[in-house]
């Protein structure tokens, strides 16, 4: 059920569907309650900014109430600096928690797939019925019609359609066979028809389901080496920071103007990068949520990161950059010889032919000359089908025989029959094979007639991805067993920046290798079990949930829908989530700016009146000033949280054009924003009379 | 501001700029030890030296060894200095006969001119012999300013090489550095110095007959004024061109006389003002090419380049502005530039040398870290003297001294680069290098460092009425100026004083002796490993996906984060200290 609704979410609908589940108001609500559990000093200590603010709020907290005691101090002023205060730490907690909590929601449906199941075993004594979860890895069982799948495992007998949209949530169902790149089934997924013999590969709590849980929860969550860089800079910072302001206190004494720790804490708050320490883990959560829409798995952050610093794609041709299957596109008529004639014999040889070349013979003899495909049964036709041996296939009828086969197996035929391939043919069959074609020859009672023009179709828009990766620095090769004729045509035609053709899975590890030695990071996908290793080798490898068990485990993530294209999406995912680090980062330090021109008049403005000239926004009182920079600074957090669960907007480009939008709209927005929000905050609370 | 002014900045800025590269491309054949003119006469010399010294000119280094020797190779050297101090009475060339250097003082020179930082707590002319100053200190104006430049190469060695464990060998560094580059520029340049009347003789001082007898009334310690006739004056003498040289072109400052290159036997003329402010800028400048060469990227070289210019020209611009305005204080008085005056603020500057000139010195000797001086910052005006502070407290890279300069540069370039990369959506990368968590903590560590010495120890001073504000001569806004300038300029090993401040105490001379050694040898740690890091790397080929260090973009980032972190540690302070008294001096008040 949920994952139906995350299937519906990928590709176009993401942005709409992460709005409305940010807006969700149970997810809400339960964050709140998680920012208040998560003050404990134990969790904060991991985020060493926020856990600044915190004790900066206990400090204010307690010289608060002991200055309620002795009835001193500006209560009023100095309760709203803490109250703000707690409000800073809660708002970054409950960003977090936001962040969780969607994991969390995801988490709880899939443990519903996950019920207990009765499990046939087979063993020595026949079939015993145990319950799903006392199996082992090793443990054979059988599964029939209507059945759940007890475990993870590999077909070892049969054939079977199975319901796995507890999983992927596609509800067409899928075929999985004994033996083959098809033989993987995931537990919780339902057999449809017929029955298999399964052996399990997983332990209880080890199952795939059992590691997705894991995985959507953030339970296993580590810190990425990215964000552990980050954090030490922030960590960093704040202890500039806190000498800047620990300092400034015996300045200010030997001016003649000591400060309450209130507006201390106050300055110091503002000047670390709480915007960013704030959301830092939330960013990171988000990325691993917004690869989860895209029903991605990564078995880590780690991965996610690797995605975005990806220089090499290794996509292979079929499926990935071409369509499955080769198509008609052209009909080549030998001299003499009318097109729609040639066009004639090609789709009544194909009539019979189910394979999808065959049938895009018959349309494209359709849509070019009109000619409706006609019904076998009523043309009293022999169909001659392809055989090893004659590599030919065709059709008799009404004293006509047709033969259609590749051009050696044709000019044999025709020898045979006393007659020979025309040169003109020879020539159109040559320029085809050079244009990444495959030529198909058809011949009518000993003549041959003209070529079928086989061509692999590029999918639509494949271009200009490639144009758009190429942009960010993204070099990809395409990996195919065909000629490297053919591969090259495709390559071109495609625009891919280079191919592998004929290639074994050694070469294909080979140029991981290759490509890795010179310090680049290469991404791939895979299905079959000879993809394993090169799958384990490769920085980001993307398995299909089609493909093997072996291919699953080699990888560092899986695609559920099993879509090899999308590791082009996988890449922009882990290039948004570095992006959004780094913006917040970069707004959070140029924040800094007014926050100095807010507080530091403020703060000496009452001893030395002159310093009010630095005092640029016209904040009306010390009072309002600094608290509007430190309401400012907690506000900032929680308005971030969409962008900071969502992402920074991607656009794929070049570093430099990159650098260049971000750094106006972070950097010179982060320096501009907080003047313009401080002094509307100073107007507001000026107006309702806080101050 | 006067045209002729603006025409000397510019033809300074012009020919800074077109001695880069020339000056650059010498230093990257001198360090890769490749050919160049002087071979034939240096060679022989060099592989002399190695042989009486034992020194395997093939031997390569780590990060940790380069280190230790430039450690144990500093330490040697400081107590060869401290020793000259100590023992100059008993020791020849001392034709004035001076007493042996009191400890603390001895200390603070010996660490001072170890670090490059050439901070003077004393008068040299009355306290150091001629040996003391030729072998206790030119001679360290050589090697801190040698070692800097082995250890800048050292570090962009550490970017260029791939997967290697290994920086150089840093006693080969040294040796070329001194021998190959210092040492050639020094003669010549000092032989100029000569030519335009700076010194050079061991002579006794001589003594002349005032033409106006001065009477000189002061208070005595039972509160009686007495009053004497001073009817002769001493003139000091010295081998002045020789330390003059090296002292300007090795970013050293330290004088040999107490006025420093306001002295007319250091800096006699426009010319020897103009060429010592330009050999300030010879090296460091020059090293900007030197590491687009080495790591294969000429434009990044110049970026690097062109944001050192920005800061400097917004520097010399704010400062020469500051310094041309009248005085607001004074009402009723011409003060306008005009053929007969300089106009503005000329307390504290040399005729000679008049707003322009002295404006731009200051400018140039804190933006690298020399210190030396023609005119005293102290009585500048309050945004004028802001202007040395600021370009010694963003960390002494504005081209900076001779290779400490380029490599807290290239800190703040790894900064840059970790802050902003991850914006083109890919784990930050320098020049093909991944900047991971441990080169961001050495970076952090290096950045911590230097504010943590400046305003720990100026805290301190501010809250000690017995042994910190006693030095003070000025109160208010202006003595905290004068004692963060002194901190500012010990730790950014930059040497030039603020003056106004009695540093030639127990409590100043060992603090700032600290905080003059932190600064240098506990921030080149960190460096160096960095460094070190950094080589070990494998480096991803360019692609349009790589974070641009060549460009514009680039330049105006780096300049930003310089500012944005660099000035924003110290922005407090400098509230309460130079802004507040220029606001206060608006208003009328004076310190």
């Amino acid at each position: 059920m949920l994952f139906a609704s995350l299937k519906s979410a990928s590709e176009t609908s993401a942005s709409t569907k992460s709005r409305r589940s940010i807006l969700s108001g149970a997810i809400v609500r339960r964050a709140m309650l998680n920012s208040f559990l998560k003050l404990n000093p134990v969790t904060m200590a991991h985020n060493p900014v926020m856990f600044v603010v915190e004790v900066g709020s206990v400090l204010t907290t307690i010289l608060l109430i002991l200055n309620a005691l002795n009835h001193r101090g500006h209560t009023g002023f100095n309760l709203q600096i803490t109250l703000w205060l707690w409000f800073t730490v809660l708002f970054a907690n409950f960003a977090e928690a936001m962040a969780e909590g969607r994991g969390k929601a995801q988490a709880d449906a899939l443990r519903l797939a996950k019920s207990e199941t009765t499990a046939y075993r087979v063993s020595k004594s026949g079939i015993e019925q145990v319950a799903s979860s006392l199996l082992r890895s090793g443990d054979v069982v059988r599964v029939t019609t209507g059945q759940m799948i007890p475990g993870d495992g590999e077909v070892i007998e049969g054939i079977a359609s199975v319901d796995e949209s507890a999983i992927t949530g596609e509800s067409a169902p899928v075929i999985r066979e004994a033996g083959g790149d098809r033989s993987a089934v995931t537990g919780g997924t339902r057999v449809l028809s017929d029955v298999i013999t399964v052996k399990i590969t997983s332990n209880p709590g080890e199952t795939f389901l059992d590691r997705m849980i894991a995985l959507v929860e953030g339970a296993e969550r580590q810190k990425t080496p990215n964000e552990i860089a980050l954090n030490i800079l922030l960590a960093g910072l704040t202890i500039i920071f806190l000498l800047a302001v620990v300092t400034l206190q015996p300045f200010a004494i030997y001016s003649g103007a000591p400060q309450s720790v209130f507006v201390l804490v106050s300055l110091l708050v503002c000047l670390i990068p709480t915007t960013i320490g704030g959301l830092l883990s939330a960013i990171g959560i988000a990325g691993m949520d917004r690869l989860v829409q895209h029903n991605v798995l990564a078995t880590s952050g780690r991965a996610v990161e690797a995605a975005g610093d990806v220089n090499t794609l290794l996509l292979d041709k079929t499926g990935t950059i071409t369509l499955g299957n080769r198509q008609a596109s052209e009909f080549v008529a030998a001299p003499g010889v009318s097109d729609e004639q040639l066009a004639d014999a090609a789709q009544l040889s194909s009539l019979p032919d189910e394979t999808p070349e065959g049938r895009s013979i018959v349309v494209l003899a359709k849509e070019r000359y009109g000619l409706r495909g006609r019904e076998l049964g009523q043309l009293n036709a022999e169909f001659i089908p392809f055989s090893a041996t004659t590599r030919m296939s065709g059709i008799d009828l009404e004293g006509r025989s047709i033969r259609k086969g590749a051009v050696d197996a044709i000019s044999k035929y025709l020898v045979e029959q006393g007659s020979q391939l025309p040169d003109e043919v020879r020539g159109s069959v040559e320029q085809i094979a050079r244009s990444g074609g495959t030529p198909l020859v058809v011949a009518e009672n000993g003549r041959a007639l003209g070529v079928i023009h086989l061509k692999d179709i590029v999918k639509g828009g494949m271009r200009e991805r490639f144009d758009q990766l190429r942009a960010m620095g993204i070099r990809t090769i395409m990996i195919t067993g065909d000629n490297p004729l053919t591969a090259a045509a495709i390559a071109r035609e495609a625009g891919v920046d280079d191919f592998l053709a004929e290639a074994k899975p050694k070469d294909k590890m080979d140029l991981i290798r290759r490509e890795q030695s010179e310090g680049k990071l290469v991404a791939m996908t895979g299905d079959g079990t000879n993809d394993a290793p090169a799958l384990a080798q490769a920085d980001v490898g993307v398995a299909m949930n089609s493909g093997t068990q072996a291919a699953k485990e080699a990888g560092n993530m899986v695609d559920l829908d099993s879509n090899p294209t999308k590791l082009i999406e996988i890449v922009a995912i882990g290039k948004q989530l570095l992006m959004t680090r780094g913006a917040l980062t970069t707004f959070s330090i140029s924040n800094d700016v007014a926050k100095y021109f807010a507080i530091i008049p403020a703060m000496f403005a009452g001893v030395f009146p002159v310093l009010n000239s630095l005092n640029i926004m016209h904040l009306r009182t010390p009072e309002s000033a600094i608290l509007s920079a430190i309401i400012f600074n907690a506000l900032i957090i929680i308005t971030l949280v969409p962008l900071a669960l969502r992402g920074v907007k991607y656009r794929p480009s070049s570093a430099a054009a990159l650098l260049q939008r971000n750094l106006i709209v972070y950097g010179l927005g982060g320096i501009i924003v907080p003047f313009i929000g401080i002094k509307l905050i100073d107007m507001l609370i000026t107006a309702i009379h806080l101050v | 501001m006067t045209l002729n002014g603006w025409l000397q900045i510019a033809i300074f800025f012009a020919l800074v700029l077109l001695s880069a590269k020339p000056m650059g491309s010498y230093m990257t054949r001198v360090f890769e030890r490749r050919k160049t003119f002087l071979d034939p006469v240096l060679r022989p010399v060099e592989r002399l030296l190695y042989r009486a010294t034992g020194v395997r000119e093939g031997e390569e280094m780590r990060w940790t060894e380069y280190a230790s020797s430039m450690l144990i190779f500093s330490l040697v050297t400081m107590l060869l200095t401290f020793a000259v101090e100590r023992l100059q009475h008993l020791l020849p060339l001392n034709p004035q006969h001076l007493p042996a250097v009191a400890p603390d003082l001895a200390w603070n020179t010996a660490v001072s001119f170890t670090t490059n930082t050439n901070w003077q707590a004393y008068s040299p002319e009355s306290t150091m012999s001629y040996l003391t100053q030729m072998l206790g200190l030119a001679t360290h104006n050589f090697w801190s300013a040698a070692v800097g430049l082995a250890l800048a190469i050292a570090f962009i060695r550490g970017i260029a090489r791939r997967e290697m464990k290994t920086l150089g060998n840093f006693w080969v560094d040294l040796t070329r550095g001194t021998l190959w580059v210092l040492l050639p520029i020094s003669i010549v340049f000092a032989l100029v110095l000569v030519s335009q009347g700076v010194v050079q003789n061991l002579r006794p001082y001589d003594t002349v007959q005032l033409l106006e007898p001065q009477k000189v009334t002061a208070t005595g310690a039972d509160g009686k004024m007495t009053t004497t006739a001073v009817t002769t004056q001493t003139i000091a003498q010295g081998p002045v061109a020789s330390q003059e040289a090296i002292k300007m072109l090795g970013t050293n400052g330290g004088g040999f006389f107490n006025a420093n290159s306001s002295h007319p036997f250091e800096n006699p003329t426009p010319l020897t003002n103009f060429l010592q402010m330009l050999s300030i800028f010879l090296i460091p400048a020059g090293l900007t090419f030197t590491l687009g060469q080495m790591v294969g990227s000429p434009k990044h070289g110049w970026a690097v380049f062109a944001a050192m210019s920005v800061l400097w020209f917004a520097g010399v611009l704010t400062c020469y502005w500051a310094e041309a305005q009248p005085n607001p204080l004074l009402h009723g008085v011409d003060q306008r530039a005009s053929i007969t005056q300089a106009g503005g603020n000329m307390e504290g500057k040399e005729v000679r040398f008049g707003i322009a000139n002295s404006a731009l010195f200051a400018t140039v000797t804190t933006d690298a870290s020399c210190g030396a001086v023609n005119s005293m910052h102290d009585s500048f005006t309050p945004l004028g003297g802001l202007v040395p502070l600021t370009n010694i407290l963003l960390g002494e890279i504005i081209f900076g001294g001779v290779g400490a300069g380029m490599y807290g540069m290239l800190i703040f370039v790894v900064l840059s680069v970790f802050i902003a990369g991850l914006m083109v959506g890919r784990t930050p990368e320098y020049l093909g290098k991944k900047i991971e968590s441990k080169d961001v903590q050495l970076a952090m560590l290096y950045l911590l460092i230097f504010p943590f010495v400046i305003l720990g120890f100026t805290a301190i001073s501010v809250q000690a009425p017995s042994f910190g504000l006693s030095s003070l001569a000025n109160h208010g806004p202006h003595g905290l100026s004068e004692i963060l300038y002194a901190y500012t300029s010990a730790t950014g090993n930059n040497g030039s004083a603020f003056a106004g401040l009695n540093a030639n105490t127990h409590w100043y001379n060992a603090s700032l002796g600290i905080a003059m050694f932190v600064g240098r040898f506990c921030m080149l740690i960190p460096m160096l490993a960095i460094a070190g890091n950094l080589a070990a790397k494998k480096s991803i080929p360019a692609s349009a996906g790589t974070f641009p260090v060549t460009t514009p973009l680039f330049s105006i980032l780096l300049v930003g984060v310089i500012l944005i972190v660099g000035a924003l540690t110290f922005f407090p302070a400098l509230a309460l200290g130079p802004i507040l008294e220029h606001l206060l001096m608006l208003s009328g008040h004076s310190f």
